[in-house]
């Protein structure tokens, strides 16, 4: 078991969360097995609703997923937005590496491969380190929201201290989710065309639609520029190990600049690119609500007309005018949370952004003054030679 | 997935990977802010990284590096560094343990001179001391060091056992001494080889030697006298080049030994000071000799010819400036190192005189081999020697002085260039204004060359013409043509560039081809810089021409240098000379020594350079990604709605702009500072390997002329025989001829030898300038870029913080 408490304690992408001392939840621990990753979920409570003050209980990234799609699922939350559901935990990209690095082995010095290995080790444990926050950021969105934080499914996730065994979904199953999804995004299509009839919510929605696709473009381009600031800082280190066997001293003057490149690049990774990468998921989960109240709203009309042949019929009019009701209701209710949610939402973001933005500064501000320190040392030390 | 994590244990977590996250945690706990988890990565591969390089660099490189460096720093360095280097507790006892063990063996052969017993004894003291000490020894890898002592030991011990058996026939001596390993092998070998050689004017060693037996006291006076002569010879030449003592010394032994012996004697006298313990040797030895000394002496001999020659060296080093680090003037270090060095040079030396098997090659082989074969073989050569003699000292490097003498006079040589360098020429070179001639594929490229200066040789100080690319060429053809037979080593010109030039002929006026132009530029303006800088170079009327004259004859043929062609050119020639040097077997380690360095060299930089050259890509890439990066966020920012964000994420768009723009700048450094500058000196050091291969021809053309000599004495011979005076006439004059044949080439052979040695020196101090003066500069561009780079984090800084 590997105990990753220290440095999990540190979180990347910040999500402002107003945090309730009441329901704590943190991911201490987390273990790695093969393809799968353990997490132990840690809580520390006051509230009634649990039988212990504090518990720990190993959940796995499927859990997690299982837990997202029944609170999307919930008739009741259909007004909410639910936090985005963690990415699969996904090493491939280090291990590629690494397979290819054991290809590469005979055509590198030792040095140079120690290095490389070195440097991969260190990708992969941010990438295991990022896996574990996005799981824990998800639960503490849960547990510091109002009505989710009180949802039974998140309660059983958090104390049944056995194995979930959450029925994995089958081919047919993921199939079917992927039809869904076709289905979902055809009637976006059709309910695109009906109407809005508040304000609020159309200039919402032409702002998320437009803010989802350009903050997807951003991602995709950050990701593009850490991903090539990482191939520099990897060139660094090859120079520096050849290098290494011409002469000493210019060799350890590139391995400490190539440290130096190498944390502007994962700095800028995770303050910059994860920060974008959340809240593009974010996005999508707020489009998931205005759809999910644009149904409803849909459904209303559709009662509406329902109601009026009826009239017009005279026929079956008390249920559908019963039905009408309560299409209007849900719409209403949908509406209010909605508003409610897509405003704390907005100041939400703005507030990611600005710690992020700021942190990121800091950052490079940061690495580039000891880049200035390294090189002046060098150049210094140089001149006196 | 099984099989990668098979070849190379990966970090996956596994089970791998355990010490990786608990070292991560040891580094973890001071962790404060968000940012510092970052810095976690950093510093939990810290500790891991240093324990490896702590563990596992001492315990495995340093010894071997120790049983490696030997040769060079047997004694002295060695006892110092590896303790001092190595942070690891087993290997440094290891060292000081034997440290304490070489202090002893130290002592011992310091005191020995000072004892006055004759250095015989001292010697196998010292032997005894060598041998127990290496029998005591802890460390393997020690043993490895003290086993030179030992060698010596053993070497010299089994020379006890010839002088034993020397008494009623050397030939079994000979045997003897095939027994023990490398140094006396080749012993028996020249022999053997001297003996088939017994119808060549060679006196037979083996008659030799048992003559020394029988007639005792000229023997180990003639043994003792060229000794003596190595000692005399050794300082004045030392003062004046390092180089010439050993040719000098073997050369002239012959003559000083049969004609002036008294004169050797007395030159003994004001040699004791310098040399107080070869000398005590040698001349303790000769004068207590008795009968059965005499091979013993031709043993000791061939030690102390190594010390005299040591000690030569070391001294000159004392007189030319500061001492080679690695060498310390201690007898004790020069016995240590003399085993060492020796060694190798002897079994070179034996194997090229087996593969040539020409009389006058063997005498050069002997003469650093084996002191018996050499005495017999100098003797006849005596007329020879005087012209060597003649020659001008200077130019009379020799092959056998490098074997022993390769480090002390490679020191003192720099020594002496870098009195030479220090008169930099006053001269300025520079290329401007690359212009567009011509339209179409008929277009060229015109530059002008500016040249400043105050030297008398140009009629003005300040002068310009207008040189197109192939003149640049032309000039680089007309001086390699005409230096490089002599060994020097021209600089070679950018090799041209069909693509790049296309490019510029079509016209097209894209970035790429405004780059080529710029980068074609300052490298012609660096190749007229390394011309002018060269002092024989400079001298020529073609160089100055070039500078001077407004119309150059349009250069032709310089088609053959263009692009891959000049590179199989390059190739071609390196080939030639790795086949020439198998077959010549290298006899002079300095040069083979060299020749290996400049290939590494070559190989190291071409790695570097396609490295370098897939930053500049990926930097590019980067720049471009960052581009597109920037404008991404600018288009987010027009679609925030929150005021103060949107104005910070345009200022993030502009930021990032700008940041494109350094990481272009920085491309552009990284192509221009460092990937030409290496781009530079793999041209260069195909030049340095072309002047090797002159070295080689040369020595090839010298061969060819006394295998040539050879058949003509053959021939002589036969008509001897066959009773022909009316031809033989004519075979005595041809002989006559191919005497002068082989000494002229013989000279020249020298002569290249010593230009390429200047110039390799010369090359490595301009490459050690050049690369300093460039990654400075390097450096700074990058610095630029780094404070740039805060400045606009910076001002963005106060723009985050308003976002609210």
């Amino acid at each position: 078991y590997r105990n990753l408490t220290h440095w999990l304690k540190t979180r990347s992408v910040s999500v402002d969360l107003n945090n309730d001392a009441s329901l704590l939840i943190d991911i201490p621990d987390a273990l790695c097995e093969r393809d799968k990753v353990k997490f132990t979920v840690h809580t520390k409570t006051t509230l009634s609703a649990f039988q212990k003050p504090e518990f720990s209980v190993p959940r796995q990234h499927e859990d997690f997923i299982w837990l997202h799609d029944t609170l999307v699922e919930t008739e009741d939350y259909a007004g909410l937005i639910i936090p985005p559901a963690p990415p699969k935990p996904d090493f491939e990209s280090p291990r590629e590496k690494m397979h290819k690095l054991g290809e590469g082995e005979a055509t590198m010095t030792k040095e140079e491969y120690n290095k490389m290995k070195q440097e991969l080790e260190a990708e992969y444990l941010a990438v295991f380190k990022k896996t574990v926050q996005v799981h824990e950021i998800f639960l503490q969105r849960l547990s510091s929201h109002a009505i989710l934080s009180k949802d039974r499914n998140f309660q059983i996730f958090l104390e049944y201290d056995q194995d979930l065994s959450v029925r994995r979904k089958n081919a047919k199953e993921m199939f079917g989710g992927f039809f869904k999804n076709m289905v979902k995004t055809a009637d976006e299509v059709i309910i695109s065309g009906i109407k809005e009839v508040d304000d609020f919510f159309e200039q919402e929605k032409t702002f998320l639609l437009d803010y989802y696709s350009k903050i997807k473009d951003s991602t995709a381009k950050a990701e593009k520029m850490t991903r090539s600031h990482k191939n520099v800082a990897d060139d660094y280190i090859h120079i520096s190990a050849t290098l290494n066997t011409l002469s000493a001293d210019d060799s350890t003057f590139y391995l400490r600049l190539y440290k130096v490149e190498g944390r502007v690049a994962s700095d800028q990774e995770l303050k910059l690119t994860e920060l974008l990468r959340y809240y593009m998921r974010d996005i999508q989960a707020a489009k998931d609500l205005l759809y999910r109240r644009a149904r409803a709203l849909a459904d209303y009309e559709h009662s509406n007309k329902a109601l009026d042949k009826a009239r017009l019929k005279s026929k079956d009019v008390p249920q559908a005018e019963e039905h009408q009701q309560q299409c209007l209701q849900k719409f209403d209710k949908l509406s209010e949370s909605g508003k409610r949610e897509l405003t704390s939402f907005k100041g939400r973001r703005v507030v990611a952004f600005r710690k992020n933005l700021i942190e990121m500064a800091e950052l490079e501000i940061k690495h580039a003054k000891n880049n200035v320190t390294l090189l002046q040392g060098c150049i210094d030390l140089l001149k006196s030679n | 997935m099984a099989t990668s994590s098979e070849r190379s244990p990966p970090p996956f977590p596994d089970s791998e990977d355990q010490e990786l996250l608990e070292s991560e945690e040891v580094g973890a706990p001071d962790s404060d802010d968000d940012d510092e988890g970052e810095d976690l990565f950093v510093s939990a591969i810290n500790p891991e990284q240093l324990t490896k390089m702590d563990t596992t660099l001492p315990e495995i490189d340093q010894p071997s590096a120790i049983s490696a460096e030997p040769p060079s720093e047997a004694m002295g360095d060695p006892l110092v560094e590896p303790v001092s280097h190595t942070e690891d507790k087993p290997a440094s006892e290891a060292v000081s343990e034997s440290l304490d063990d070489f202090v002893d063996l130290t002592n011992n052969e310091t005191d020995a001179p000072g004892d006055a017993i004759t250095a015989e004894i001292a010697i196998t003291d010292a032997t005894k001391e060598t041998t127990e000490i290496a029998l005591d020894e802890p460390s393997d890898d020690f043993v490895d060091l003290l086993g030179n002592e030992t060698e010596v030991a053993r070497e010299e011990v089994v020379t006890e056992d010839v002088t034993v058996e020397a008494v009623p026939d050397s030939s079994e001596a000979v045997g003897s001494i095939t027994d023990p390993p490398s140094d006396d092998r080749t012993g028996s070998d020249a022999e053997q080889e001297v003996k088939e050689a017994s119808s060549c004017p060679i006196i037979d060693t083996s008659i030799d030697s048992s003559a020394s037996n029988t007639q005792q006291p000229p023997v180990s006076e003639k043994i003792a006298d060229p000794l003596v002569d190595l000692i005399s010879d050794a300082p004045p030449a030392d003062v004046k080049k390092p180089s010439q003592p050993l040719t000098d010394l073997f050369e002239d032994e012959p003559s000083d030994l049969f004609r002036e012996p008294q004169l050797t004697k007395s030159a003994k006298q004001p040699q004791k000071s310098l040399f107080d313990e070869p000398d005590e040797d040698i001349f303790g030895e000769p004068l207590g000799a008795t009968s059965k000394k005499t091979l013993n002496v031709a043993g000791v001999e061939q030690k102390e010819k190594n010390v005299t020659t040591k000690s030569g060296g070391s001294d000159v080093s004392g007189i030319g400036g500061p001492l080679n680090d690695n060498f310390h003037p201690e007898p004790t270090d020069i016995f240590t190192e003399e085993a060492v060095t020796t060694v190798p040079s002897v079994v070179s030396t034996s194997s090229v005189t087996s593969k040539t098997n020409g009389v006058h090659s063997e005498e050069e082989a002997d003469i650093f081999a084996e002191a018996t074969v050499e005495l017999s073989l100098d003797s006849p050569r005596n007329d020879r020697k005087k012209n060597v003699m003649t020659k001008p000292a200077a130019s009379a490097p020799s092959l056998s002085v490098a074997a022993s003498l390769s480090k002390p006079q490679s020191a003192t040589l720099e020594e002496l260039e870098e009195e030479e360098q220090e008169d930099k020429f006053d001269i300025n070179i520079s290329i401007t204004n690359p212009e567009k001639i011509g339209d179409g594929m008929n277009a060229y490229m015109a530059y002008k060359v500016s040249t400043q200066t105050t030297l008398p040789m140009f009629r003005s100080k300040a002068f310009t013409v207008r040189r197109r690319f192939s003149d640049f060429l032309g000039l680089y053809e007309k001086l390699s043509e005409k230096h490089g037979p002599n060994g020097y080593i021209v600089p070679p010109p950018p090799e041209k560039s069909i693509l790049g030039m296309t490019k510029v002929k079509v016209g097209k006026e894209d970035p790429s081809s405004a780059e080529f132009v710029e980068r074609r530029r300052a490298a012609l303006e660096r190749y007229l810089q390394r011309v002018v800088c060269h002092p024989s170079l400079l001298q020529d009327p073609d160089v100055r021409e070039f500078l001077e004259r407004d119309e150059l004859p349009r250069a032709v043929n310089t088609q053959a240098l263009s692009g891959a062609g000049f590179l199989k050119m390059i190739n071609k020639a390196t080939d030639a000379v790795s086949k020439m040097t198998i077959k010549m077997n290298e006899s002079d380690v300095w040069f083979e020594e060299k020749l290996q360095e400049v290939e590494s060299a070559d190989q190291q930089f071409r790695k570097i350079h396609g490295l370098v050259d897939s930053l500049v890509g990926h930097r590019k890439e980067l720049s471009l990604n960052t581009a597109g990066f920037a404008k991404s966020v600018a288009m987010l920012g027009s679609s925030e709605d929150n005021t103060a964000l949107s104005r910070a994420l345009s200022q993030l768009a502009e930021v990032e702009d700008k940041m494109e723009q350094l990481h272009q700048e920085q491309a552009s450094n990284d192509s221009f500072c460092f990937a030409e500058l290496l781009a530079d000196y793999i041209r260069l050091l195909g030049a340095v390997r072309g002047s090797f291969d002159q070295r080689m021809k040369a020595w090839q053309r010298w061969q060819d002329a006394q295998s040539m000599l050879q058949k003509k004495r053959e021939t002589e011979a036969k008509l001897l025989w066959a009773n022909k005076p009316d031809k033989l006439q004519l075979a005595k004059d041809e002989i006559t001829e191919w005497e002068a044949k082989v000494t002229q080439y013989e000279r020249d052979f020298d002569r290249v030898s010593a230009t390429v040695r200047k110039e390799v020196l010369r090359f490595e101090k301009e490459k050690a300038r050049d690369f300093k003066k460039q990654i400075i500069k390097y450096l700074e561009s990058m610095l630029q870029s780094q404070q740039q780079l805060i400045k606009y984090w910076e001002a963005f800084l106060p723009e985050a913080k308003a976002i609210a």
